[in-house]
């Protein structure tokens, strides 16, 4: 009895994430903000998803997926400025970069598990950051990659403008956020995702069954490390631009709290997540707590104050210690979306 | 260029020293407790101010001594106030738990002491270069490598020699067993803790007076510690030792014919290591 109510609950949310997501643009207008935010949250809420996808279905701690979040960006933006102005080559080269960076890297990694996963892949992690920071003359380096933007779609009966009009954009990505979400769910609910989730709560009895563990994992890892790169192609896209501080081990760690923030048991679980820090970073960016830090005398003999980068970590500290489960972890430990 | 090859070759023996010192207070800290201790880079910054604000006070070689002492009090605290309650969750608490620290130490030591990098004073005859012929070595440099040669000894001798050392060890090896036999394991763990922390601040102060001492300058060698643990094999602390001084002298010899890539060929080794010896040089079979 419990089970059906559990299993009515999920396609519940499952509707109403969707609802949501489909008028986002509207209720926005309504509540007075604007609609990058809402596209920045589909970007960002993706990229946590994928990351669950191997972090909370397949059990193993990745920490360092702003990597390929950054490889997509930075795919998706050197292809538009060097090589073809074209906004769906830039996503595909921008995804194949970071798949192709995932399965080397995958197969290096593919037998480490625990602490030592994480550790590798954030200093994996690293590299990418490095190689985006110095390469001045291909990336811009520290200041980014500027001076491309995103084209409008020219379909030859139809141009559809997603580079002038917000709104345009905000469903064009909220396409690609359905491609991905559904091939989740679907992987998830196929052989292949049981396989994942008997891995995650049992290997040694999983690997006795006869399954191909390592195999596993490392698919599992380009699949989560890929659409993390959709992600990252479609912020980058967003802002028109890349930043080397998108691949850096912080960001990834940021990825990793939305995922536990939303839930991780749960398939929706980091879109809420990403969802609350994302206005979260919005709001405290803002004028008003910056005023607000300064009257309270937080800032110190030259003048500079505490920054957002206290409270994020202050957020951190209390989510690991007060909310180690999320806000859907009342879902309970049902695995399957 | 023989002159610049040993040059560069001791230049990375000392940078080595200063992963290896990092790395073994990481190692020892994952080894015993599971945790990847993220704010590590924080208490060494922490240790590095600490000392800069004792000069005026007490010298500098009462700042080289209590420094790290005061560090590791200050770690011990934290460990007791928060990261104990982690042990025996996901390792994925813990991380997100050291990962904030690590935010809100950086930040607030910008605060405190700035965001522009200070003056670390050492003494003078330290910085004098020791032969104007041969290369620029200081008596600094060479002071760094016997300290740190000096700490790792006594890390040995404590870790050998002593009742807690021996329980540190067990401990590594089965916390259970440790345990059931009676040892205190909570004061055990925060003893560790202090031990690791107190190398990050030992780390942080002799960082301080040979580059610029800033916020950030733990960050900049939280990395090439990871690399250091990974490259010598988890929990092995000889593998420690030797992947901080292996990493610190490729960086130094790759900058001699290869300036911009000093700073990748520390992860190419740990792509090498991980392909064809992936529990790390020294690394114990079964515990990847």
């Amino acid at each position: 009895m419990a089970r059906t109510n559990m299993r009515a609950a999920n396609w519940l949310l499952t509707l109403l994430v969707w609802v949501a997501l489909a008028g986002l643009p509207y209720w926005l207008q309504l509540l007075g903000s604007y609609t990058s935010l809402g596209t920045q949250v589909l970007a960002v809420g993706l990229a946590a998803m994928a990351l669950n996808f191997l972090l909370g279905f397949t059990g193993v701690l990745s920490f360092g997926h702003a990597a390929y979040f950054g490889l997509g960006a930075y795919g998706a933006g050197m292809t538009i400025k060097y090589l073809v102005p074209n906004t769906i080559l830039g996503i595909v080269v921008g995804v194949a970069v970071g798949a192709i960076a995932a399965t080397l890297i995958g197969f290096l990694i593919r037998k480490l598990r625990g602490v030592y996963f994480a550790m590798v892949t954030i200093a994996f992690g690293q590299v990418f950051f490095f190689i985006a920071y110095r390469w001045n003359t291909a990336t811009g380096g520290d200041d980014g990659l500027t001076g491309w933007k995103r084209l409008p779609l020219d379909f030859g009966f139809a141009n559809i403008d997603i580079a002038g009009n917000e709104i345009l954009f905000y469903y064009f990505v909220l396409f690609w956020f359905a491609l991905a979400t559904l091939a989740m769910w679907f992987l998830l609910r196929s052989p292949f995702g049981h396989t994942l989730i008997a891995i995650r709560e049992n290997e040694r009895r999983t690997r006795f069954l006869g399954v191909p563990i390592d195999q596993h994992i490392w698919l599992s890892f380009i699949i989560s490390a890929s659409l993390t790169s959709l992600a990252g192609a479609l912020f980058g896209l967003l802002n028109n631009f890349a930043d080397p501080h998108w691949l850096r081990w912080d960001q990834s760690g940021i990825f990793v709290i939305m995922v536990v923030l939303g839930g991780m048991r749960a398939f929706w679980g980091p879109l809420i997540g990403a969802a609350i820090v994302v206005v979260l970073q919005d709001v405290i960016s803002g004028d008003a707590v910056t005023h607000l830090i300064a009257n309270a005398g937080l800032c110190g003999p030259d003048g500079s104050c505490l920054s957002w980068e206290s409270f994020i970590g202050l957020f951190f500290v209390l989510v690991v210690l007060f909310f180690p489960r999320g806000v859907l972890g009342i879902l309970g430990r049902r695995a399957l979306p | 260029m023989t002159q610049q090859i040993l040059f560069n070759l001791f230049n990375g023996i000392i940078s080595g020293a200063s992963y290896a010192l990092m790395a073994l207070g990481l190692s020892l800290i994952l080894n015993l407790s599971g945790v990847i201790n993220f704010a590590h880079g924080g208490f060494l910054a922490l240790g590095a101010y600490i000392a800069y604000s004792l000069i005026p006070y007490v010298g500098y070689w009462g700042a080289l001594v209590l420094a790290p002492i005061l560090t590791a009090v200050f770690g011990m605290g934290i460990e007791w106030l928060l990261i104990r309650r982690t042990y025996g969750r996901d390792p994925l608490y813990s991380l997100l738990l050291t990962f904030g620290l690590a935010f809100i130490f950086e930040d607030v030591t910008r605060v405190i002491w700035g965001s522009q990098s200070v003056a670390y004073q050492i003494p003078s005859f330290l910085a004098r270069p020791l032969s104007l012929q041969y290369f620029f070595l200081t008596g600094y440099r060479l002071m760094i490598v016997a300290i740190v040669a000096l700490a790792v000894l006594g890390l040995f001798l404590v870790l050998t020699r002593t009742r807690i050392g021996l329980r540190i060890r067990a401990g590594t090896a089965d916390l259970d067993t440790v345990s059931v036999l009676g040892v205190n394991v909570r004061l055990l763990r925060s003893l560790n803790f202090g031990l690791g922390i107190y190398l990050a601040g030992l780390a942080g102060v002799l960082a301080a007076g040979q580059q610029a001492l800033e916020p950030t300058i733990g960050t900049s060698l939280i990395m090439p510690s990871f690399v250091a643990i990974i490259v010598g094999g988890l929990g092995s602390l000889p593998g420690t030792l030797l992947g901080g001084i292996l990493i610190g002298v490729a960086a130094g010899l790759t900058s001699v014919f290869l300036p911009s890539a000093s700073e990748a060929v520390i992860y190419v080794m740990m792509g090498l290591v991980l392909l064809l010896r992936p529990r790390g040089l020294l690394g114990e079979e079964g515990r990847v």
